[in-house]
């Protein structure tokens, strides 16, 4: 069996895909990828399809040992991984030969990195994805985050890019450590007033020590809503910036609660999500306002760039 | 009927402003003409008291096209008959260990505990949706002598099959998760589990009524 064993625990180490969407009916949020873009160009490194599971890191990797010999990247954020002492890059696919040690560090940057490795992660599929759920301990590997010893199956790869790099174009497309999150209008958003509105675009917030895959905790300015009574409980959306009572912002994150009673003053479109991901507490955003338009094509535009083929590499 | 993007790729429908059985039926209805339609523009429907979210595929269309698709399906509401609920038995051993709050429920409302217990295992109630986590069914209305304010700070962990009020809803957690609801007793069924279809005891529309254990009954009812 081809697979790769966990050596040594890291701080949050779970199996990602592209998540399980469609189950709000029944609670379930799709949970995936913090980063999905991250996910999905590893993926195309090592000859995946885009949304096969792999392993998502964060803060700090762990070490780890492949049976047979593969090929594997990782994408997203610098965790200064080394392959037997060697430094290795990230955007870019290495062979690994049977019984090499893959030791990943400490983050030079962001929050997370993905192992994608050729053939993908295979686990027992819950209602369609390889997601971990770790509020309910459901789908990818036992429910649960990776503990030493643990030994996951790797898929059979079909073509191989051992050395592929992913281009500076599609890199600087990205733009990966913008400090800003564009947003739309969010539901509740004439609940507040147009001062309060001036100082959540014009204001700095802090990711708090309190963020993580359900969602991230901010600290800014407090932004009260003109609201006299709580609201009745609604369906939320994934990146809806809501405020609590006491003026601070939570963004809902992947494995966010589906319904919710605070109001939303806006909601991070589509294509930024995924810098959501990387955001890691003490670091500084700012919120820009987008219309739906402006969020339809910078979404379009992300796509184009994650189906545009082998103009992705160098 | 009300529309409201919520974010780039969602609309909110509200179909009433208040938390009531005919607006919920509205609710229900839509639901159901729109996961029998599935469109193929449709990621997600999220239901509530009394919205609907809809998320839908940018790429294939917008707020304003969904916004006429919702409002040609709800033009056959007034036809759409829902299937009759099925009724949910939940047992429920209530206060001591199982439910921590019971006591302070009773003294704030001033009543003895076994009342409360009666108060909350007499009613019948009406699964409004599921949310927070997977399988946690909002479930209302609690009766007006028992309808008791979340916890001031919530707690880090309940246990799973908890019984929890707060406001007017009751609800069972599924899952050992963080909570700020008033628990008042506990199920030794597991109202989620992923090897059972369907996984989840409670569904949306559902009739659940909690029947009062013993803490023997419980403990046998957890072996099996």
């Amino acid at each position: 069996m081809n697979s790769l064993t966990v050596e040594a625990p890291g701080l949050l180490t779970t199996v990602q895909d592209l998540g399980r969407p469609g189950f709000g009916i029944r609670g379930i949020s799709p949970s995936g990828a913090a980063d999905p873009v991250a996910l999905q160009l590893g993926n195309l490194l090592v000859g995946n399809a885009q949304g096969s599971a792999a392993l998502e890191m964060t803060m700090m990797g762990r070490n780890f040992i492949f049976s047979e010999p593969t090929t594997i990247a990782l994408a997203g954020s610098d965790f200064a991984a080394t392959l037997n002492g060697q430094a290795l890059d990230t955007w870019r696919s290495y062979s690994v030969a049977a019984g090499e040690n893959l030791h990943v560090g400490s983050t030079r940057g962001g929050a997370r990195c993905y192992l994608c490795v050729a053939g993908g992660i295979e686990v027992e599929p819950f209602l369609g994805s390889a997601s971990t759920h770790l509020v309910s301990g459901l789908g990818g590997f036992a429910g649960r985050s990776l503990r030493k010893g643990d030994v996951l199956r790797v898929g059979n790869a079909g073509t191989r890019f051992a050395e592929r790099t992913l281009s500076s174009a599609a890199l600087r497309i990205l733009q990966l450590h913008k400090p800003m999150l564009r947003v739309t209008d969010g539901p509740q958003c004439d609940l507040f007033s147009a001062q309060t509105v001036r100082s959540f675009y014009e204001s700095e917030f802090r990711v708090t020590e309190e963020s993580n895959r359900l969602g991230l905790r901010l600290e800014g300015p407090a932004l009260k809503s003109t609201l006299q009574q709580e609201m009745i409980t609604e369906g939320v959306t994934l990146g809806a910036i809501q405020i609590t009572p006491s003026g601070q912002p939570i963004v809902l994150f992947v494995e966010q609660q589906t319904t919710g009673g605070y109001p939303k003053i806006a909601n991070v479109i589509g294509a930024d999500l995924f810098r959501i991901g990387q955001l890691r507490p003490r670091d500084s955003i700012r919120f820009e306002r987008v219309s739906f338009a402006q969020a339809r094509a910078a979404w379009l535009e992300l796509q184009q760039l994650l189906t545009s083929g082998d103009t992705l590499f160098a | 009927m009300r529309f409201r993007a919520a974010s780039d790729s969602a609309l909110l429908v509200y179909l009433g402003d208040e938390i009531s059985l005919e607006v919920h039926r509205r609710v229900l209805a839509l639901l159901q003409i729109l996961q029998q339609e599935r469109p193929g523009w449709l990621i997600n429907l999220q239901p509530a008291y009394c919205s609907l979210l809809v998320t839908f595929d940018p790429l294939q269309i917008d707020h304003s096209e969904v916004e006429a698709a919702v409002r040609e399906f709800a033009s056959h509401l007034p036809e759409t008959r829902l299937p009759a609920a099925r009724l949910i038995e939940i047992p429920v051993c209530y206060g001591g260990g199982f439910g921590p709050d019971l006591q302070e429920v009773a003294v704030l409302h001033g009543l003895p505990a076994a009342q409360i217990i009666e108060l909350h295992s007499l009613r019948t109630y009406h699964a409004y949706f599921l949310g927070f986590a997977p399988g946690f069914a909002y479930l209302g209305d609690l009766a007006d002598e028992i309808a008791t304010p979340r916890l001031a700070t919530p707690r880090k962990i309940v246990p799973a099959g908890s019984v929890g009020i707060a406001g007017k809803q009751t609800a069972v957690y599924p899952f050992a998760t963080p909570g700020g609801w008033r628990l008042i007793g506990r199920t030794p069924l597991r109202v989620f589990a992923a090897e059972r279809e369907p996984m989840e005891m409670i569904a949306i529309g559902d009739e659940v009524r909690f029947q009062p254990i013993s803490a023997e009954e419980f403990r046998a009812l957890e072996s099996t």
